[in-house]
């Protein structure tokens, strides 16, 4: 599904990834741990094509495709999806607007033709109601005064209608309290299977818990320093990172 | 490319609607003086009194001078090089049904987006149709009629109803008001005129379209819309203008009187040729228009879609006199390329316990200058008024700029008033979520922008929305990365 092979990426002056290279094969879920500043978002952006995240050098492939050839919006239309750890507001611009838009343009790149709206609200009523998340919210603003809780609900939320290929989820764990991490990991849950590939960048094994990955990296100074099986996570989480970096060092 | 090239490539989209119509028209030679003024009285068989008030207010204006205060710049105009007269030369015979219509006119508005026919028929819109300076066309007369609604060309309503004419003319922009409104009182040709009578809901929205099609031929609209007790009416104006390398000056006056329990809801959807990328040409919007809520709990809304025109520079403002009366303005002003506008409101409260709301959305792109300038006034009569005013300005692209002038003068200490104001730019942050979307950049573009324009957008007419939304994705969207 996912291919990297020594990818360098410099936002702005400042060179953040270093040689990374990752393969996340079909089916599987992989977490991306590490400390911070250790370009774990900047992978996510780089991989979503957010301007102004240049790839210097290295390819990444996506089901064998040049995906840095693409420019951001076709890459989410063949299927590659970002949860953002900051989502931003739109003010006036109704949440069922921008979903029906987005799904709209990944069916017509699919060659499938655009979606009615009595159906489609039929389809994401039943995605919200599966994602806890109460029918005023279509009609408010994206994100418009969200808690953080409601904005990362929103993101999987987005995620289910849009059914991606590959999902890259940033720091979806961050600011949610019990009750809304397994709302989150069961949305994440629901969306594994042979045909997609879900990457979790995170700091805390917490998700983990819920949504057990088959594999778990370290990204430190911009590489993947170590990799190894869930139990690596646990290890992580009462360790610390410092005897892997102090490992991959030596 | 950078976020700042991408959004000027996005904003550089061409005029679509550049084209002029052949139609011979019986223009004066340019320039003005009395005689032209009598010209124009005569060839429009006009009663004693109002080529009077022309001549008053043609002497008057010899001693005015065009106001300076605007944030807004051009090129002296030249007012002896202006025709003052210019009409198709059907107009001994006015047609009275479109299949008498010019086909060439109604291609016109074809082009436009504007079927007259069609538009009519479907959308139950009576159209009084100003092409050049004359009416060409007027529909739905007859059941607007049944209801006792006049809704003719001034024209007509000088030659049919004098006396409402006489009564009410010059009454609120009275012809010593400012430099343009009193030039136009001198020459203005043609326009349209509305009578609810008392009691009556007007049973269809009335909408007109304009459009300045004879070179160098300044354009002189005259409305007046008069809401007697109890009434209300809804009225649209839009307007384009074909392709011109000169400027052109129009300078309309618009005059609305509400009585008692009247209401009076105006919408505007402005779409004249703002002159190229480079600021050459396009049309000088100088327009007076001006509400009188005379009457207890009079209500006058406006409501303007300003993308269009060189310059715009325009204050449709309300007189709130009557206790309990309401004043209402929303305005979404773009100013792309070159573009100058400089638009906002006035609300004078003089009854008591008046209200008025204000929003303002101004966008700017390219070099654009886009100015909200604000008059909220409550006079010591006006216990009890309250205003709220909220202005918002949208920057796409680094060389445009966005300006506030919000004046507030209270004289009266039990009044209320409320201002808030952002300015905000379309952020990375924003464009980047929508195309990790799938969503397009122009499509981002315009999704982004109308969300801004939301609360003006929903005080216009369901037809008008759409339209409005469109025409505001025509004048940003372009060429993408």
């Amino acid at each position: 599904m996912l291919k990297i092979e020594n990818l360098h990426v410099t936002v702005g002056e400042r060179k953040v990834l270093n040689g990374l290279t990752l393969e996340v094969p079909t089916g599987e879920v992989h977490a991306i741990m590490g400390p911070n500043g250790s370009g774990k978002s900047t992978l996510a952006y780089a991989l979503a094509g957010r301007p102004g995240y240049e790839a210097t050098q290295g390819r990444v492939l996506y089901d064998g495709q040049d995906l840095l050839a693409l420019p951001a919006e076709e890459r989410a239309r063949a299927g590659v999806f970002l949860g953002f750890q900051y989502p931003v507001e739109i003010p006036g611009v109704n949440n069922v607007y921008l979903l029906k838009a987005a799904l709209n343009a990944r069916r017509k790149a699919a060659g499938l033709t655009e979606i009615d709206a009595f159906e489609f609200l039929e389809f994401v009523r039943g995605k919200m109601k599966f994602m806890q998340m109460d029918e005023s919210f279509l009609s408010r603003g994206v994100n418009e005064s969200f808690s953080g809780g409601e904005k990362k609900r929103n993101e999987i939320l987005q995620m289910l209608v849009l059914e991606p290929r590959l999902a890259l989820l940033d720091e979806t764990d961050s600011g949610l309290d019990i009750d809304a991490m397994k709302v989150v990991a069961q949305g994440i849950n629901s969306l594994r299977g042979p045909d997609r590939s879900i990457v979790l960048v995170t700091h805390y094994q917490r998700l983990l818990d819920h949504v057990r990955p088959d594999r778990v990296h370290v990204l430190s100074r911009g590489r993947i320093v170590h990799s190894g099986g869930p139990d690596l996570a646990l290890e992580l989480e009462r360790r610390g990172y410092d005897w892997v970096l102090e490992a991959s060092a030596a | 490319m950078t976020e700042a090239a991408e959004i000027e490539a996005l904003v550089g989209r061409s005029y679509r609607h550049g084209f002029v119509t052949d139609i011979e028209s019986d223009t004066v030679p340019p320039g003005l003086d009395a005689d032209v003024i009598r010209f124009i009285s005569r060839k429009k068989g006009e009663p004693q009194f109002l080529l009077d008030w022309r001549l008053k207010a043609f002497r008057h204006w010899l001693k005015m001078r065009e106001p300076r205060w605007a944030h807004v710049r051009f090129e002296a105009i030249d007012y002896q090089a202006i025709s003052y007269y210019s009409a198709p030369k059907v107009d001994a015979n006015a047609p009275k049904s479109l299949d008498e219509v010019d086909p060439k006119l109604l291609a016109t508005y074809e082009k436009l987006g504007v079927p007259l026919h069609e538009r009519a028929r479907l959308a139950g819109v009576a159209v009084d149709a100003v092409f050049d300076s004359v009416s060409v066309a007027t529909t739905f007369k007859e059941k607007l009629a049944k209801a006792g609604v006049i809704f003719c060309s001034f024209s007509d309503a000088v030659r049919d109803h004098p006396e409402l004419v006489e009564k009410y003319l010059g009454t609120v922009v009275p012809y010593t008001d400012n430099f343009y409104a009193t030039l136009n009182s001198a020459v203005f040709t043609d326009g349209s005129f509305v009578y609810i009578p008392k009691g009556v809901r007007c049973p269809m929205e009335l909408s007109t379209y304009f459009r300045i099609n004879a070179a160098k031929t300044g354009q002189f609209e005259r409305t007046l819309i008069i809401a007697e007790e109890g009434s209300h009416v809804s009225y649209l104006e839009g307007c384009t203008a074909p392709m011109r390398d000169e400027n052109q000056l129009h300078a309309a006056v618009v005059e609305l009187v509400a009585l008692d329990n009247a209401k009076i809801k105006y919408s505007t959807v402005q779409n004249w040729y703002p002159g190229d990328e480079n600021g050459v040409g396009g049309i000088y919007n100088f327009v007076t228009k001006r509400g009188d809520c005379r009457g207890r709990n009079s209500h006058i809304s406006w409501t303007q879609v300003e993308t269009g025109s060189a310059i715009t520079w325009k204050y449709p403002s309300c007189l709130l006199r009557g206790e309990g009366s309401v004043g209402e303005f929303y305005s979404v002003a773009t100013a792309n390329h070159f573009q100058q506008a400089d638009t906002g409101t006035k609300m004078i409260h003089i009854g008591p316990n008046t209200r008025s709301t204000i929003v303002s959305k101004g966008i700017s792109a390219g070099h654009g200058q886009n100015t909200y300038r604000g008059l909220v006034k409550i006079l010591p009569s006006a216990h009890g008024a309250r205003n709220f005013t909220q202005c918002d300005s949208l920057l796409m692209g680094g060389e445009c700029g966005a300006h506030t002038f919000p004046y507030v003068e209270v004289k009266n200490a039990t009044a209320t008033v409320e201002h808030e104001a952002s300015t905000s730019k379309i952020s990375e942050d924003q464009l980047f979520y929508c195309l990790q979307r799938g969503i397009s950049q122009e499509d981002a573009v315009n999704m982004i922008v109308s969300g801004f324009c939301k609360s003006v957008f929903r005080e216009l007419p369901m037809e008008f929305a759409v339209e409005a939304q469109n025409l505001l994705a025509v004048t940003l969207e372009g060429a993408v990365g």
